[in-house]
This record gives C-alpha cells, structure tokens and sequence, in this order.
C-alpha cells in the first residue's frame, strides 16, 4: 500500500477512533488483499510505508467477501461490483482476507 | 453491518474502484471518511 | 468546406532504449537512493546486458521481430530469444552510450555533457547507424566535455548500467524547480526516444518527413517552466529533431490514456480535410523505470525496468489499403459515465460496439493494457493484461453473449500476453499499433481491433475520475 495512503490512514483512525471504523479492501488479487489487510491491522509487512510497525487492529473486510455482499442493496452491487465478481477470484480474494482476520482473532486469544 | 459505521475504502484501479466501493456502502448506511484508489502500473 | 475523409492508419513504429544506467534516477530506484546509497551496487549488480535486453522476448515482441502470441513460456528473462536482433521491422532497440548521446543530441541547450571516451564512442556508433542523415551525430562533438566541472556545480551525473562516469546534466534554471536537471533529463529522454520512433518510422515506410503536417505529442512528460508546468509542446520538439521541417504540433495529455485521444485527434483532423498527414508520438518515460526493481531483486531477477519505450504512428488519408480508423463510433469515458468497471467497460467497448451494430465477438483482437506481467508479478501488482481480458470475457458473459465456460477461450482467442515495459501510455494499447497494422494488412489475421486504453486521472487530484478512451481498426475495404 502507498505510504501516502498509509498515512492518511492513521489520521483517520486519530480522527474517528478505531472502534467505529471498518475498512473495504478492493485489490484484484489474494496476494494484494492479504497485503492490504495486514497493513492496516498488524502493520505493513513490506515495510514500506509508515504502518511497517503500527498495529493499527482495524476491523477489515474485502468488497468481493460474501458476508460484506450480504449487507449490501443486491442491484446496486450488481450495478458497481457484478463485474468484477464475476472476472476476479472472488473464493480466493475472500479467502485471503478472511485468513488475515482469523490469524489476528487467534493472536488476540 | 455498515449502519452507522465509518469507512475507510481503499480500491484498487484494477480491481473494485473506490467510487464503486463508497456506492455500495453509502447506501447500506456507512459514512465514507476516506477514499483512496491505488494505481500500480 | 472539404467532404469529409476516410482516415487510415498509414504506418506505425515501436523503438527501445536500454538505459540500466539511468535507471537509478528513475522516480522510485531515486527515492530509495536517497534513503540508502548502498542499493546503488545491487542495481549494478542486477543489471542486464544489452544482449540480454535485445534477447528478452517481450522485448523482441515489442520491435516487431515476433508477434507477444509468439514470445513462449515465462520465465522470458532466463531463456533469451535465439537469434534476437537489435534491429526489427518497427524499429530498434537502442544500446545506452548511443542513446546518452542522442540525448546529448537532442539537447539545444547545451546542458548535457559526455564524458570523452563514452561521447565519442556514442558519435562513432552514431555515424553507422541507419538513421545517421536524420539524427546528424558530427554535432555530438559540442556535447563532449568535462562532466566533473559541471557536477561540480550541481548538475545531475549520468551513468551506465555497469557503473561507469558517463556524463552530467547541468540544471536549465537555478531558481527553477521545473527546469532542474532531473526534469530536463525526463524531458530529454523522452524527446530523444520519441524523435527516434518518428525517425525509424519515416525511414521505414519511406514516407517524406516533409510530407508531415502536424505532430500530436502523447507523452507522459510535462514540458514547462514555473509560470506554465505543463506548457508543452513536446509534438513539436519531436517533430524538429526527426526533420519533419513542414509540421507544427501540440500535446494531449491524459494520463496512460492519452495516446488514444491522440490517435482519434490526429484521425479528426485528417477526416476534416483540416492536414492530410499527422503524426502521434509518445516519448519513453524516464521516472517509471526501475518502478518495480525490489520485487525484482527480492526474487533474484534482473532488474528487468531498464528500458525505455517509445511509439510513432502516421495517420493520413485513405491510401485505399492501410487500416481504416473508425471514427464515427469512438468509445469514451463520460463524466456521468459512473466508475465501476462495468460502467467504464459499456463506456469504452459494448458502446461504440452496439453503435455499429456489432459484438464482442467481432472484434478479433484487443489491444488494451499490455504491460508485461514479468514485471510487474514480482512486486505484487499482478497480470494487468490477463484481468483486462477477464473483464471483456466477463461482460461477454453478463451480457449474454456466451456462457461462463467460454470465458478462457475468448481471452485466449482474442487477447494476448503483455509485452510492453511499464512505460504507461506506451504499454496502454499504442505499443499493439504496428503489430494491428500488420494483423489488417493484406495477409493479415484480422478484420477488426480495438484499440483501448485507460488513464488514473484521480493521481492527479483534480477529479476522482479515471478516463478512457477507445477506437476500432478496420481492414481495408473489408
């Protein structure tokens, strides 16, 4: 993830607060998604930017995880996403982020 | 799930773009604080 | 007022420049510099040869020696092309002493000076070249000096990929951030490379450089000073440095996309009767090379973004055999077009092709983003040009215009692996143009392309937007 990015980032967590915030990933591959949502819960593992040694713990999700459509208004969904559910490895993707959040949950025990 | 709630989207250019993301969850009643779309090539 | 005009695709060039020395001052290998000097040696160390940049398949692909179909299986940079020439049917692939010194040569302000030994070898292998009466290398000896004294006053060094002093570029302004001599060698690199491309191309098809009327620049550098960043004009430079003594030019700019909108512009203006010929060319980008190098180094590969990339195209009046370019159905991104991929795909593709009463499946190849996944796999940016042909096959699919099941066969039948460095506009599309040429020609596999690229306007912050851009090629009196 950009560094820039990153930053702008942990501002908003000292704006908002990390309870009340959640983050919606919509990388195109498992790899980037597990990437993506590293950073902004465990820290950036490719040390890139300032989120390389912050646990930032926010709650993360990706656009193409089942449970996140469930919560969504079906035709808009279809409209914005449909599309890229259907080219992208949605299992996958889905799996990737799901993977990152259990590792946490498991860490947190 | 987003009722509520504040969000932060980061979508991708060549995977769910930002605008697409914020769409779907400003009508599933989040608020979107912070929009970031990467560009990696 | 003229009838309007058939505009056709009269020719198209692709050229390379192997610059593994000036790959250090690309934006990202510069940056990382900054914060640790030492990466200096690894890029050294991981630098490629000129004969491994020339045996490099995509690299072959892109000057036309092969078609990408034809490039075989990855790894390409461990299993070099048999064979591989410096020289193809759309253009070359330049060694980095004779392009410094095209540099030098495309430098009217005597900012840049070569150290002897690598001036005057680039003056000797300059003479011999192809292009020598264009590109005129006896003014090279101007160029050839004490880079020391000037670096000594804060200009810029330049060396090559194994190391070796080459050269300095002196700032154009001190007061100037947008003259610095980082700029200015941006600038240069990209007129340098870009004049080449019209060169090659004019010699090529043996077109009069005089028969050119107006030059569109499409690429991604911003020429200027502080009172007008972006002031332009690189068309005209480009069009003055290959000869094309008869053209004017301007610039259109547009992110990666811009090449297309300079295509459709350049086919608008012939169509119109306004010029008869009008060149499009986009210059090499300097700041993207090495973008990618530390998933290169982290997996023991050369750093493979050591070259830059450049493409001319001429487009004139029907000749009544080269390609025609369809502008009565071109496909754009409108503002209210909306930003899902679906919206910008109907926006660029289903639109223009409903137009024309026609379908995904009539189109024979797309050219969309072609930017090799060699490069860009390593550090985790993933196949640009495979997703691009999903997402076609996917809006066959929820159109349906063929079952899920079909979706591999029509990216395999109608797509085709990235070939292009990661040079944006260039690898947007325009890197396909003289392969597309060749495809509609006689003999040629194919009735219809499309040509399509996007462009990330929201990296600017001027919109949240993203742009695109698409036109289809037609065969001749097919």
């Amino acid at each position: 993830m950009d560094p820039h990015t990153q930053q702008t980032i942990i501002d908003a967590v000292g704006k908002h607060g990390r309870d009340n915030l959640i983050v919606v990933l919509g990388t195109p591959s498992p790899e980037a998604a597990a990437i993506a949502a590293e950073t902004v819960t465990i820290g950036d593992p490719t040390y890139a930017g300032p989120l390389a040694e912050t646990r930032l713990g926010l709650t993360v999700y990706h656009i193409l995880e089942e449970q996140v459509r469930a919560a969504l208004d079906p035709a808009i969904y279809d409209q914005q996403v449909g599309l890229m559910a259907e080219s992208l490895d949605m299992p996958a993707i889905a799996a990737a982020v799901a993977g990152v959040r259990a590792a946490i949950s498991h860490e947190g025990k | 799930m987003f009722a509520g709630k504040k969000v932060i989207v980061v979508g991708e250019r060549d995977g769910v773009a930002s605008p697409a993301i914020a769409a779907c969850v400003e009508a599933a009643g989040g608020e979107v604080v912070l929009m970031a779309t990467e560009c990696f090539v | 007022m003229p009838t309007i005009k058939r505009p056709v695709l009269l020719a198209a060039s692709a050229v390379m420049a192997h610059v593994p020395g000036l790959l250090r001052i690309g934006s990202k290998p510069a940056r990382e510099i900054a914060r640790d000097a030492s990466l200096v040696g690894r890029l050294i160390e991981n630098s490629r040869s000129f004969d491994e940049a020339v045996g490099y398949a995509p690299n072959q692909a892109f000057i036309g020696a092969i078609h990408p179909r034809e490039m075989g299986p990855r790894p390409h940079f461990n299993r070099l092309v048999e064979g591989g020439q410096r020289f193809g049917p759309d253009g070359e692939i330049m060694p980095e002493r004779e392009f410094l010194g095209l540099m030098a040569l495309a430098d009217q302000f005597k900012l840049m000076k070569l150290a002897p030994e690598i001036g005057s070898a680039a003056a000797a292998a300059l003479e011999q070249h192809p292009l020598s009466d264009a590109l005129k290398p006896q003014k090279l000896a101007a160029a050839i000096g004490d880079p020391m004294a000037e670096n000594a006053r804060g200009a810029l060094a330049l060396h090559l990929g194994s190391g070796e002093y080459a050269g300095a570029l002196a700032t154009g302004h001190s007061e100037d951030a947008n003259l610095a001599a980082s700029v200015i060698a941006e600038n240069l690199a990209c007129k340098a490379s870009g004049a080449l491309a019209l060169a090659h191309l004019l010699r090529l098809n043996k077109i009069d450089p005089a028969s050119i009327e107006y030059v569109i620049g499409c690429s991604e550098e911003a020429v200027g000073d502080r009172y007008q960043r972006g002031g332009g004009n690189m068309g005209k430079a480009i069009a003055e440095m290959a000869g094309c003594g008869e053209a004017s030019g301007a610039d259109v700019k547009n992110f990666c996309a811009a090449p297309i909108p300079a295509m459709v512009i350049a086919a608008s203006l012939v169509a119109a009767g306004v010029f008869r010929r009008v060149a499009v060319v986009g210059g090499g980008s300097m700041p993207k090379l090495g973008m990618k190098f530390e998933g290169h180094l982290k997996h023991s590969m050369p750093v493979l973004e050591d070259t830059l990339g450049a493409v001319a195209a001429v487009v004139s009046e029907d000749d009544g055999r080269s390609p025609v370019i369809r502008l009565d159905h071109v496909g754009r991104h409108k503002v209210s077009s909306g930003a899902s991929a679906e919206a910008i795909l109907e926006a660029l593709v289903t639109a223009p092709l409903d137009g024309m009463g026609l379908t995904l499946n009539d189109i024979d190849e797309y050219a969309t983003e072609l930017h090799n996944p060699e490069l860009t796999e390593p550090q985790g940016s993933g196949n640009v040009p495979e997703r691009n042909y999903r997402m076609l096959a996917a809006m066959g699919v929820r159109r349906g215009l063929f079952g899920r099941d079909a979706m591999q066969g029509f990216v395999a039948q109608r797509g085709m692996p990235g070939f292009a460095p990661t040079q944006g506009h260039v690898a947007s599309a325009f890197c396909y143009l003289a392969h597309a040429r060749r495809a509609l020609d006689d003999g040629g596999s194919a009735r219809r392309v499309m040509m399509m690229a996007k462009g990330s306007l929201f990296l600017g912050m001027m919109t949240g937007h993203s742009d695109g851009m698409s036109f289809i090629l037609e065969r001749n009196g097919g």
